[in-house]
This record gives structure tokens, sequence and C-alpha cells, in this order.
């Protein structure tokens, strides 16, 4: 791979208690780039996605240690920043979790908090659902609590929400399991424009996605990263023998 | 068992109903308005207004809320979000501890540590005189006392968010705090105001300890250092002598059902509220 | 990326700052309370106090101790338990056997359980005096364990309640395939996997009513002596303490103290068992 990384991942471990969850992984993730982490479920996944954004130690009885650098900076060293730290990244959980506040001021929430002045709010409001492909569908009902939307509209409105504080790096983790098919459509299409400006690291159990989107892909299983590379390699011509069990169905 | 079971959920009309029986004869003579906003209260005259033990109940119900409101909500954020989860298990048991002592114990220690400390510190500091027997002193007292009435509620109510929720705000660079002003308390807000509707209304029918602070004069306190006589104390002063003057029994039970009715009325919008929270977790 | 301080750090400390205060003040009262009664008590405390009924004047004499009052508490607050156990238990396998999940019936139950719990004790009095006096008997120990038997009611069943609702359906399907009836399945297997946690309610339940004087106010009276009959008057522990403080005798509220001090740790013992027992309960649970 010739793209230069934007998020390394160094000798990264998680264990929760005594249970080891993340096992020594070391891997880089490619700039403005599709990633999938795939693997069976409960196999670690989301505990990596979630150690990108420094997530994991709100919960208890977590030790991690590794680095994780993003643009060269360390960000479990504890004289950096969390909140820049986490500007930097938008997350997609795999439900919508919407704020308990309107469609306009769950966008307008990160702006805000991050002191961007009421002024052009509108604007950017208006800018980001257009990016989210949820303009056309809210711009008449901005002011409506954002749980009155459908599930799939919420997850296209968490994405502009996300979008909103301006990140580098999109952590969706499973973006699309609760969400139809048209949806999920949706929301693939969107990830394939947003590459463009911003790199995507997605956390899938459903292959075929991984197939539709990835450019690189992670496979991990029991907390190990067993194998990474380019999809076409991972696909096509896996070189280790659990990856090529897990993409022919053989283990899950 | 269905009948013990129907029983059971039957005592609340059953109690509602023996006390308006009993309070009868005073409704049949007087108006309500007349009993419950004259502060004409002389048993012997046959005048039983009831508004100075409304408004000693009223004061001192206000100070402890006043002062119980922030300082529990403070604490179950701090304990549900901030403090670890050792930490969090490990005050448990001391807010049960809390809410289990018995008010009598709360009296006595009122009238050694609270009555003292308002009578020489904190009315001398306002240039007031006080005997230190006064709704501040009951109101303070009180206030401990439903500390965990809505520390345990607001913390159960902090709990049944779910974690993505806060993942939400926090991954968009909020610092916690952030986190709890917009999102969770927004979130909770109906839950956070039955758990302080509930404080009220224990607080409104607490009896010992109020009653060994109070100070317990019949008049309408003025300010915080005047003594008042809330109605859970009239009741439990007079209600042993009352059958030698006539109406004083049914004025006094007047007055247990003028407690029921507030006390039942703020359960059951608290509980509505609750009981609609769970039903969105479900 | 380095830490600044900006405006919205400084509010996250400043309210960081001021919620430990509060936890601080909070756990504080509970310790001051305790450490004063103990302290406070400490001084008074004498074995007469807990082996004698009072002596040296009528009512509430300078010499001798409170055995009349804890013996009342007890005899009093542990026949509301019993009564209030078997009249909570029945209601609370029935909504949790019989009625379905969540059904309306179960819901109105736990409603009402909940105003119960809610209506203040001096009410409970009030109205137990009246049933009294409807049924032609004077303040005395039967009249008071009526009253608290009704007044612990709820705080038993909705204790129950909870921890009874834990148990996990499969546990009822298993019974039930075993061609167990619903009635054997809430008697045998039910009550039997939820024991400690039907006695750590009762427990609870008999905290509250040992503790609570407004509920036997009017309802149990007072007595130098140890009651002989259900008829008779009985002393209990908060009421004396209650007294004992109103008296003009210095010396006799110093005895307040000391009987504040038996209570209060007499309160310590049960809860610290229930939570004891409740935690047993959590570990032997199926989750």
């Amino acid at each position: 791979m010739d793209a230069k990384p934007h998020l390394q991942v160094k000798n990264l471990s998680v264990s929760y208690g005594t249970t080891a969850a993340l096992k020594n992984i070391s891997v880089d993730i490619p700039d403005k780039k599709i990633t999938a982490i795939i693997g069976p479920s409960g196999c670690g996944k989301s505990t990596l996605l979630r150690a990108f954004n420094r997530l994991l130690e709100d919960g208890d009885e977590v030790s991690i240690s590794g680095q994780v650098l993003v643009d060269n900076e360390d960000i479990y060293d504890p004289r950096n920043d969390i909140t820049q730290i986490r500007k930097k990244m938008g997350l997609l959980s795999q439900k919508p979790y919407p704020l308990p506040m309107s469609i306009f001021e769950n966008v307008a929430y990160g702006p805000r908090i991050h002191g961007i002045k009421k002024n052009r709010m509108d604007e950017t409001v208006r800018h980001y659902l257009t990016i989210a492909g949820l303009w056309e569908e809210v711009k008449d009902r901005l002011h409506e609590p954002a749980t009155r939307l459908s599930i799939g509209q919420q997850q296209r409105l968490c994405l502009a929400r996300g979008l909103a504080v301006e990140p580098e790096i999109i952590l969706a983790d499973e973006p699309t399991s609760a969400l139809d098919p048209k949806s999920s459509q949706k929301i693939e299409a969107e990830f394939k424009v947003l590459k463009n400006d911003y790199t995507i690291i997605i956390v899938t159990h459903i292959l075929r996605q991984a197939r539709r989107l990835a450019d690189y892909v992670l496979f991990i299983y029991l907390g190990e990263l067993i194998e990474h590379g380019p999809a076409r390699q991972i696909f096509e011509n896996p070189q280790h023998e659990m990856t090529k069990e897990y993409i022919q169905g053989i283990i899950s | 068992m269905l009948l013990i079971t129907l029983g059971s959920g039957f005592l609340v009309f059953l109690m509602a109903l023996g006390l308006c029986v009993k309070a009868w004869p005073i409704l049949r003579l007087k108006s309500l308005g007349e009993i419950l906003f004259s502060s004409s209260w002389h048993p012997l005259k046959g005048d039983f207004g009831m508004l100075p033990f409304i408004m000693g109940t009223l004061w001192v119900t206000g100070i402890a809320i006043i002062i119980a409101v922030p300082i529990s909500l403070l604490t179950a954020i701090y304990l549900s979000e901030y403090a670890p989860k050792r930490m969090k298990e490990f005050s448990k048991p001391f807010i049960d501890l809390l809410a289990g002592i018995p008010s009598v114990i709360y009296g006595v220690w009122g009238i050694l540590i609270i009555v003292p400390l308002v009578k020489d510190h904190i009315a001398p500091f306002f240039g007031v005189y006080s005997s230190g027997y006064s709704v501040l002193s009951a109101g303070i007292v009180l206030s401990i006392m439903i500390f965990p009435v809505i520390i345990h509620i607001t913390m159960e109510v902090f709990h049944s968010i779910p974690r993505e929720l806060r993942e939400a705000s926090l991954a968009l660079g909020a610092t916690r705090w952030q986190t709890v002003k917009h999102v969770l308390l927004r979130k909770s807000l109906p839950g956070i105001v039955a758990a302080n509707v509930l404080g009220f209304s224990r607080a409104f029918g607490e009896t010992m300890a109020v009653l060994m602070v109070a100070g317990n004069i019949v008049k309408i306190p003025l300010s915080v250092f005047d003594a008042g006589y809330p109605l859970p104390a009239l009741i439990a002063n007079n209600y042993g002598e009352m059958l030698s003057i006539p109406l004083y029994d049914a004025a006094l039970l007047m007055s247990a059902l003028v407690l029921f009715v507030v006390v039942i009325f703020f359960n059951v919008v608290s509980r509505y509220i609750l009981h609609r929270i769970n039903l969105r977790i479900s | 990326m380095k830490k600044k301080m900006t405006a919205k750090k400084i509010e996250e400390a400043v309210f960081k700052a001021l919620m430990k205060g509060c936890a601080l003040v909070v756990f504080g009262c509970l310790v001051l309370i305790i450490g004063t009664v103990i302290i406070k008590g400490i001084g008074s405390m004498n074995l007469d106090m807990i082996t004698k009924t009072p002596e040296g004047g009528y009512y509430l004499g300078k010499e001798g101790g409170v055995l009349n009052a804890i013996v009342g508490s007890f005899v009093l607050t542990l026949s509301a338990t019993a009564i209030a156990l078997l009249m909570s238990l029945p209601v609370v396998l029935y909504i949790n056997v019989y009625a379905k999940k969540n059904s309306r019936l179960a819901t109105l139950i736990r409603l009402s359980l909940d105003f119960l719990w809610g209506i203040p004790s001096i009410v409970y009095g009030a109205f137990g005096f009246t049933v009294m006096i409807f049924f032609g008997i004077t303040a005395s120990l039967l009249g008071g364990i009526i009253t608290v038997s009704l007044f612990i009611l709820p705080i038993m069943a909705r204790a129950m309640d909870e921890v009874i609702s834990l148990v996990p359906g499969e546990l009822f399907e298993a019974s039930y395939s075993l061609g167990a009836t619903k009635f054997e399945t809430a008697l045998k297997v039910i009550t039997r996997q939820t024991m400690p946690g039907i006695v750590s309610a009762a427990l609870i339940a008999f905290g509250r009513g040992v503790g609570d004087a407004a509920s036997v106010l009017f309802t149990a009276g007072f007595s130098d002596r140890i009651p002989l009959s259900l008829l008779q008057p009985a002393a209990t522990l908060p009421l004396a303490i209650f007294f004992q403080l109103g008296t003009p005798f210095p010396e006799v509220q110093e005895r307040a103290y000391a009987s504040a001090l038996i209570l209060t740790i007499l309160i310590l013992i049960v809860s610290v068992t229930a939570r004891f027992l409740t935690a047993r309960f959590r570990r032997h649970i199926i989750q």
C-alpha cells in the first residue's frame, strides 16, 4: 500500500478484568479509504473501534496498553486533551441514538460545544444535513424532536451530527445492523462519497457489505488480528487459513 | 390469594374512606375554605382554621426541598457519572443506611446539633434572635432525611439511560459535564422531577423529627428563624387527648386527611412519570 | 491537541468539585449523625439500661433502664412483621406467579403498594386508632401490632416483589414441565429460591417498623412495665426516646441518648444483616 497511514495502532492490548479482549494489535489504517474490520461477533471488533476514540477508559476495570497514533500523536498520552481527540473522530453506533433535542439542535450540538458562533449555524446545519442526504426530507421540520424520524433517517442524522464537528475519521460500528435494506443502501452510498474527504473505519459482520465498501480489511478472531491487507487480497487470496475459512463461511 | 391481593390494593381506598368518615362532622359544619385558609385555631371556641399548620408544613418542606434538591442531584450525578464503579457500589449501602435511620434519631440529632447551630451561629450571623427550634432547623433535618430518596431514584433514572447516548455526546468532543448538562439532564428531566416530588411528599408527612425541632407554636412563621407547627406535629401532639372537646377529633382527622390527599396526589404524579419512563425502556 | 484551560474545562472542574463537595456533605451527615448518637449515648450507657425497667419515680424514672421499651419494641415489631409477612407473601406470589407478567392487575397492585409506602406513618397511626375505636380496642400492644403491620406491609411486599421478579422465567417453566402446579411452584420452588431475599425484605420491614414512632404514638400507648397481654399498653424504643427527651429533667434526657444508641445499634445490625443476605441471594441467583 502506498497511501500514508492516518491512524497507527502499535501493540495495543485491552483486557476487561482478567479477560483479554484484544491481544497485541499493530496495524496501520490508510488515509481516506474505507477500512472494514471483520470477524465473528464478540471477537473484539467493537472494542478495537472504541479504543480508537478512547471511549474504553470510561468503562470500568479496563486496562489498556500500547499506542494509538493519529497523525503521529499518541491519543493515550495523558497530556493530550481527550475532547480534542474525540472531536477528530465521528462515531456512528449500531443503533442511532439521537440526542434528546430537535433535529436542528442535534446537528448544532457539536459545533456549539466547541464554541462555534450562532450566526452561521443555520448554514452549518443545512450543510451537514445535505452531506448526510437528509436535508430534503427534514427541511420543513427542523425543530421537531429527532426521535420522530424513522430509524434510517435517525442514523443519517447521527452521521450529520458527527460530521458537523469536522472530524477527519469516521468510526462506524455496524452502522446498518438496525436498518432496513433501503436505509442501509443509503448509508453505504454516503460512505462511498465521504471517503473522498474522510478516513472511514467500519466494523461489520456482514461480509457482503465489507466486499461492497472496503478498500482495506482487518480480520480479527478472538481478540487477535489474524490478517490485514487490501480488500482485494483478503477476499480473493487470503494468506491465513482462518481468514480463508471465515471468508468461505466455514467458521463464523 | 386473589382476595388478599385485592385487599392490599384496596387498603388505600379503605384509609381514604375511614379518614373521610371521621372528618365528616367538621366538613358538615364548616366550609373547606374556612378550614384550610382561616388562621384562627381555637379548639375550645370551636375555631379550627388550619392555615398556621399548613403554612408551617409548607415552610418546613420548602426549606428542606431547597437544601436537598441541589445537594442530592449533584451527589447522584457524581455517583452515577463520575465515581469509579467500586465507589458507586460502595456508597449504596450507606445511602440505604441514611434512609433507614429512624426519624426519632434524626430528631435527637437535630436537637443536639442543628438547633444549637441555628441558635448560636446561623441566627446571630443574620443578627436575629432564635431559640433554634425553628422551621429552618426542621427544614435542615428534613432535607437530610430526603437525601436518600432523591439520590436513589435519580441514580436509577440515570442508570436507565443507554450508554450509547453518553458516548454519542462524548464522541463529539463534549466534556463529561457538557454531556450531563445538555444530554443526560434533559433526557432524565421527568425522572428527576418525579424523584424530587417523591422527596417532597416524604418530607410533607414526616412527623417525629419535625415535631422535635420545629418549635410547635401556633402561628404562621414569618421568617426561617420562627418556630412553626407543621400538620403532622399537630396530629401527633394532640390526637391522644382530643376526646373531651367536640369536633377536635374530626379536625385532627381532617388534617390527617389533608396529609393523605396531598401525599397521594404527589405520589400519583411521580409514579405516573416513573411508570412512563419504565415503559419507554422496556 | 495539548490540554488548554478553556472555559468548558473550568466549568467541568468547578462542577466536579461541587459534586464531590455535595457527596461529601451527604456522607458527612451520615457519619455526623451516627457519631453524635454514639458519643452522646456512650456517656449515659450502662448495663442497667438494657436489663431493668424504669425505676425511681413514676413514668420514665431517673434510674433503671428501658427494658420495657426494648421488649415492647421487639414483641410488637416481630409480631407485626410476622403478620405483614403472612399478608404480603400471598400478594407477591400472586402478582408474580398467577398474574401474567406486567398484567394490568399486577401493575395496579404494585402501584397501590407504592402509594401505601408513601403514606406518612402518622396517618397510619391516626387511621389505626380510628379502626381500634371502631372495634373497641384501647391503646395496647394489639393496636400497635395491627397498625405497624399495615404500615410495613407495603415496604415488605415491594422489597419481596423486587427479589421474586428477578427469578428467571425458565425456572417457572422448568417447574411446570415437571408437572408441578402453580401453587406448588410458588410455594416450593420460588419461595425456596428466594428465601434469603424474603428474609432480607422482612428485616428491612422490621427495621422500618422498629424505628417508627408516629404509628405507635396513639395505638400502642406507653407503659413502664413489660406488657403481659395483648391488651395492655406497651412501650417502644422510639417513643421512650421521644418522651425521655421531652421531660424537663437533664438526668432523664441523658437516658434518651442511651436509648437512641440502643435503637441505632439495633437498626445497624438489622440493615447490615439484610444487606448481607441480599448479597448472598444475588450470588446464588441464575443471571
